[in-house]
């Protein structure tokens, strides 16, 4: 027994060793026009020889390391405690939301504009989670091409400002409707699939509509993206120093207050703030309505649910349409933040950001999807000092929450409906 | 007065025929046992009546209208409810909500009116009313998935092997309710592994072997039958 844990750490020591030594040992370095190999200094030599001593002496105590690991969620004060009572529960949760809000509400007049930037690309991708959460935490279906209708809204809109030069309240709701009409179609035919073969259908979904986007340049305007994209307005006014459009007016001259680039940026995460607390809202109703519990029933059992006459097409597909259009929502305040958009925002790394926010908040649970929204945004941010090193630490974040708490930060407690006795 | 035909149902897998022709009726207020050895059809036999897989040939009818063709969400939607084999229930759902499910297409006072009636029949789940299916024990749970069949409040309720895995004081209990079923006026078929109980409270039995339907007769005559003696009821 033990002798086999050491000849496993010996392994994996040397193939640390067979790894890192060729990527850090040598440097190239460009003596004029050639390259020349050298060896790199002998502190990094060291380091890499200290990180496989480390690894040997991690893995052949592995057991004990990993018990210690596990007597981490008694840190957590919450472990012990009964699960709290429902009325109590949804109660709770719903200060906490209000607090969230009403907190998201003020902060941004107290921060630095690089903060309330971030803070809107934080509330479109808690819109895009929200609506991902749908179609995987709730109805059970692996969906890795979501990007494909976030990139649909967000084409929607600037195509059309291009061409019509529609307003951002105008497209909207037909950049929504549009992603979810997409989702739609794409979901009619794949839908029978299940699991793994979803998936891939999925993904191949996702690469077709950005590789379109890519190389139907006459439309698209391809790799280069479509720029001059307008920013919302405020009843016809304004938020830029000088009026774009004729009859719109401009904020700060109807107010008659010095003209601010914050204003602009403010505004923009208001509406995202209002969007997505739209967007949680609604998709709260859906799951309190018959169609979540038939999500739910169609991902327990799908055979179960069939048999007590569910259409398997219509349910997944609500389920789908529903996700798709939420992802369009997020997209066209997305164009409209960026101003400029390019296929390049719309690669599959997006979609498993995505999904990654939802395992990671817990599937199904709204309030646990945000925080993760929250801290997988931030996070990378926050790492922005490590430099090259800070999606390491991202990686390695995530497989720490995995290990410790593998049901999602704030896992999805079912609200239990029950019929009004009297009547 | 019949209230299921089938009428030379063959069914296919691909390319292998699980039915070489089928033929069964059930009328109305009956109950009808199918018994079977393993790998007989007799699961196939139901499935294909809830139309997946659909039959590929031959005919069968629910209260003389054609449901061959149809699809299982419609044919689940006429007043026929199937408890499946292995009884499938919700088990991240509550008992209720279970409950709440299986009458998914009525309206409140229909669910309230039909909740009342499957507590009154199995007074164990009104206890559990608000327990995580899952969590409660075989027979329970046998008890939930027929009180879940029974919420769309079917005129004719399939069972497919209600007694598999469970202790033999509950199997009375749960044919004693199938009785009471049909008493209550609903047609109930009802295919089994256990033959000798699903005979003796058979109107008429069938008796399926690979594939084909080989003998077909009252229930107290099937009992008395050599060779069903032999092949299903242990000599």
């Amino acid at each position: 027994m033990a002798a086999n844990n050491y000849r496993h750490a010996l392994f994996c020591a040397i193939v640390t060793l067979i790894i890192s030594f060729p990527i850090l040992g040598f440097n190239l370095e460009a003596k004029g026009v050639n390259i020349e190999l050298t060896g790199a200094k002998t502190s990094t030599i060291v380091a890499v020889i200290l990180a496989a001593v480390a690894v040997f002496v991690f893995q052949a105590y592995r057991d004990s390391f990993m018990g210690l690991l596990g007597k981490l969620p008694k840190l957590n004060p919450l472990a012990d405690k009964e699960p709290m009572e429902q009325s109590k529960r949804v109660k709770l949760e719903s200060w906490v939301l209000t607090g969230i809000v009403v907190l998201a509400l003020f902060w941004p007049f107290v921060v630095s504009r690089g903060s309330v930037d971030l803070a809107t690309l934080v509330l479109i991708y808690i819109m895009l989670a929200l609506g991902l959460n749908v179609v995987v935490g709730l109805a059970g279906l692996l969906d890795l091409g979501y990007v494909a209708f976030y990139a649909v809204g967000a084409y929607t809109f600037a195509l059309l400002s291009q061409y019509t030069g529609i307003s951002f309240w105008m497209a909207l709701p037909i950049g929504a409707l549009l992603a979810g009409l997409t989702g739609m179609i794409l979901g009619f035919p794949v839908l029978r699939l299940r699991g793994d073969y979803l998936a891939i259908v999925t993904l191949g979904f996702g690469e077709i509509i950005r590789i379109l986007l890519n190389n139907w340049t006459t439309l698209t305007g391809g790799p280069n993206g479509i720029g001059g994209i307008p920013e919302p307005t405020l009843f016809g006014m304004e938020f830029g120093r000088r009026i774009k459009e004729e009859g719109n007016t401009s904020f700060h001259e109807t107010f008659g207050i010095a003209y601010s680039g914050e204003h602009k940026v403010i505004f923009l995460y208001l509406i995202a703030l209002v969007l997505a607390v739209i967007t949680a809202l609604i998709i709260r109703r859906f799951m309190r309505m018959p169609v979540g519990r038939a999500w739910e029933a169609l991902r327990e059992d799908e055979i179960a649910a069939r048999s007590l006459g569910l259409s398997r097409t219509a349910v997944k597909l609500s389920a789908f349409t529903i996700g798709a259009f939420f992802a369009g929502f997020a997209g066209t305040v997305f164009a409209s933040k960026q101003g400029f958009i390019s296929p390049e925002s719309f690669v599959f790394l997006e979609s498993a950001i995505i999904l990654a926010i939802v395992v990671l908040g817990g599937m199904g649970s709204q309030l646990g999807v945000i925080l993760a929204a929250i801290a997988v945004t931030i996070l990378p941010e926050l790492a922005r000092e490590f430099s090259e090193y800070r999606m390491l630490i991202f990686g390695a974040a995530m497989v720490l929450m995995m290990v410790w708490r593998p049901q999602g930060l704030l896992p999805m407690r079912r609200i239990h409906i029950t019929l009004n006795k009297q009547g | 007065m019949s209230m299921l035909v089938l009428e030379n149902v063959h069914t296919h897998y691909g390319k292998i025929e699980a039915l070489h022709g089928v033929s069964v009726e059930v009328n109305k207020g009956e109950i009808v046992s199918l018994i079977g050895a393993n790998g007989a059809g007799k699961t196939t036999l139901l499935m294909t009546v809830c139309g997946m897989p659909q039959a590929s040939s031959g005919r069968i009818f629910l209260e003389d209208r054609d449901i061959t063709n149809e699809p299982t969400a419609q044919i689940m939607r006429s007043g026929l409810a199937i408890v499946p084999e292995g009884r499938r229930i919700f088990s991240g759902l509550t008992v209720e909500e279970n409950l709440h499910m299986g009458g998914f297409f009525n309206n409140k006072t229909e669910i309230r009116k039909s909740q009342a009636h499957v507590y009154e029949l199995f007074p164990r789940l009104k206890e559990r009313e608000h327990q995580r299916a899952g969590t409660m024990s075989g027979g329970e749970q046998q008890m939930l998935a027929i009180g879940r069949a029974l919420m769309s409040r079917p005129n004719m309720i399939i069972l497919d092997e209600p007694s598999l895995g469970l202790a033999p004081l509950i199997i009375k209990q749960i044919f004693e309710i199938i009785g009471q079923l049909r008493d209550e006026g609903i047609t109930v078929f009802l295919v089994e592994q256990n033959a000798h109980q699903a005979l003796h409270l058979a109107d008429r039995g069938y008796v399926l072997e690979t594939g084909k339907i080989r003998l077909h007769d009252t229930g107290q005559n099937l009992l008395a039958n050599p060779d069903v003696q032999n092949a299903y009821l242990g000599g």
